[in-house]
């Protein structure tokens, strides 16, 4: 059994949360500062870029991006933009600032073109991160201390025989450790009401799930989308219904404390539902999860500092900010993609592994990623990122616990 | 002899962990315990039905509703996209049996 009381040095930051990484994170505020963003942070160690690609703003990405600027595994921010844009980078870069890091932002324009901006932006990131590295708060964290999120993509029969039951295993594991575990994709859920309202922990709990719940459905019916896909098909999958049970199982068996939506963190310790189905709103719904990465993304918002993903096809995708944990329950596919793959469950399947050992083995690897071991996307340089327009009625970050 | 996994007890249908022809196959899972004589090829990760079932009887994997049989279907035979509809998303039948590609979008 992996040693639950197995501490490690993790950066505490000044909202009291700790990281297991100290990034730079280069964010850029429209599409036209992207290239210049990304040749800054080109060879330059522990810094990663994402940004918003809109002229207009849009409420909902400024909460993500701020939420990502703010997360424990950053320890620094460089804000670019190109300089019309109606994203504001020194307003990024002024609350970065108040949440105890240090922070910088220029606009493209000001300072004379590409060549420029990226000479200035490496002279930033490299102050950055010497600094973060002087200055780093460092302190024992452990299990509990984590919030990891899940999430899958690019299902088949598996996954919700042995990627997703692993999954739930190890939540089961998490709480009980005092850790935090959030699932999203309440658009497959589809026809799991009943199923959903019994894991309610509290008559609260209940009311926002049914609410979820109903939101959800009605957009699904509004927009004649459900979030199956053709490869979906192929692989066995019958019915939204069937692949929604074999997605929620990765929520495994606690009580479920509640729901929280994109850009919040939880209240308190435990297991949590986000809800990052747009909002109706006069430019009707929009689109929920267009990608596996936007999914990851809303994951990250809550301050995850481990994402797990589950994908019995295969995937290559990364993340920046937290490592992605990647894990199939298709033995094929984990022996066909080893080199982007983290985890078999599928040995679940084959009689090798018992649903319980191929949980604890996903604890240790989890603890190992923690302690600084790197992912396969890691390894590789995957950092998909993806932030767009939605609409969600969210109040602000700072009111009440969100802080 | 190859295998076929069943979640809960109350499941009418299994998964193949390996391409079959018409031959039998062990249930294995938490709830499996039997036999079953596969009556055409299917396909790994696709369903067999464990049961004779009627058109409109329900579909039951994970204990819960997964759809609905849209015709007569006989223990040992493929359920999918022909022959079990989902409740909501009425697109999914129209979708091609074999590769669920689509077959409604005009491609002109």
């Amino acid at each position: 059994m992996a040693d639950r009381a197995q501490t490690w040095p993790g950066y505490l930051r000044a909202d009291g949360r700790k990281g297991i990484r100290n990034l730079v994170l280069v964010i850029y505020t429209v599409e036209c500062a992207q290239h210049v963003a990304h040749a800054i942070a080109q060879g330059e160690p522990d810094t990663h870029v994402i940004g918003f690609p809109g002229c207009y703003d849009n409420p909902y990405a400024i909460r993500l991006l701020l939420s990502l600027a703010r997360h424990p595994n950053i320890g620094a921010v460089l804000a670019v933009g190109l300089g019309c844009e109606y994203t504001r980078p020194a307003k990024i870069s002024e609350l970065v600032q108040e949440s105890g890091r240090p922070s910088a932002w220029f606009y493209i324009q000001e300072v004379g073109g590409t060549a420029k901006g990226v000479a200035q932006g490496k002279a930033i990131v490299t102050q950055l991160r010497q600094q973060i590295q002087r200055e780093a708060a460092i302190v024992p964290m452990s299990l509990g201390d984590l919030t990891v999120g899940a999430e899958c993509g690019g299902s088949d029969a598996t996954s919700g025989l042995a990627g997703n039951p692993v999954v739930g295993a190890f939540f089961d594991r998490l709480v009980h450790a005092g850790g935090t575990a959030i699932f999203e994709e309440t658009v497959e859920m589809i026809g799991l009401e009943p199923v959903l309202l019994e894991r309610a922990a509290t008559p609260q709990a209940r009311d926002a799930l049914a609410s979820a719940y109903a939101k959800m459905e009605h957009y699904c019916r509004s927009v004649r989308q459900y979030s199956v896909a053709p490869g979906n098909f192929a692989g066995g999958l019958t019915t939204i219904e069937e692949k929604s049970m074999g997605a929620f199982i990765k929520g495994g068996s606690q009580p479920i404390q509640g729901v929280i939506r994109v850009a919040e963190q939880a209240p308190r310790p435990g297991l949590w539902i986000m809800d990052t189905v747009p909002d109706e709103h006069y430019l009707q719904f929009g689109y929920t999860n267009p990608n596996d990465t936007e999914g990851i993304m809303d994951l990250l918002s809550s301050g995850a500092q481990i994402n797990l993903f589950v994908t019995g096809r295969g995937s290559v995708i990364g993340s920046p900010i937290s490592p992605l944990i990647k894990i199939t329950g298709n033995s094929r596919t984990f022996q066909r993609m080893e080199g982007d793959m983290d985890f078999d469950a599928g040995r679940v399947l084959t009689g090798q592994r018992t649903l319980e050992q191929s949980a604890e083995e996903l604890v240790e690897l989890v603890l190992q990623v923690a302690q600084g071991q790197a992912t396969k996307s890691e390894q590789l340089g995957h950092r998909e990122y993806f932030i767009m327009y939605k609409h969600q009625q969210t109040p602000a970050l700072l009111e009440g616990c969100r802080a | 002899m190859k295998r076929a996994f069943q979640v809960h007890a109350a499941d009418n249908v299994a998964t193949l962990l390996s391409d079959a022809d018409c031959e039998p196959v062990e249930v294995v899972g938490p709830a499996g315990n039997e036999v079953a004589l596969l009556i055409e090829t299917i396909m790994y990760g696709h369903k067999l039905a464990l049961s004779d079932l009627r058109s409109g009887e329900p579909i039951i994997k994970y204990g819960i509703l997964i759809g609905i049989a849209t015709q007569p279907i006989c223990r040992g035979a493929w359920v999918h996209l022909h022959n079990c509809a989902s409740s909501y998303d009425t697109r999914s039948t129209t979708l091609d049996v074999e590769s669920g590609a689509t077959t409604d979008t005009p491609y002109l």
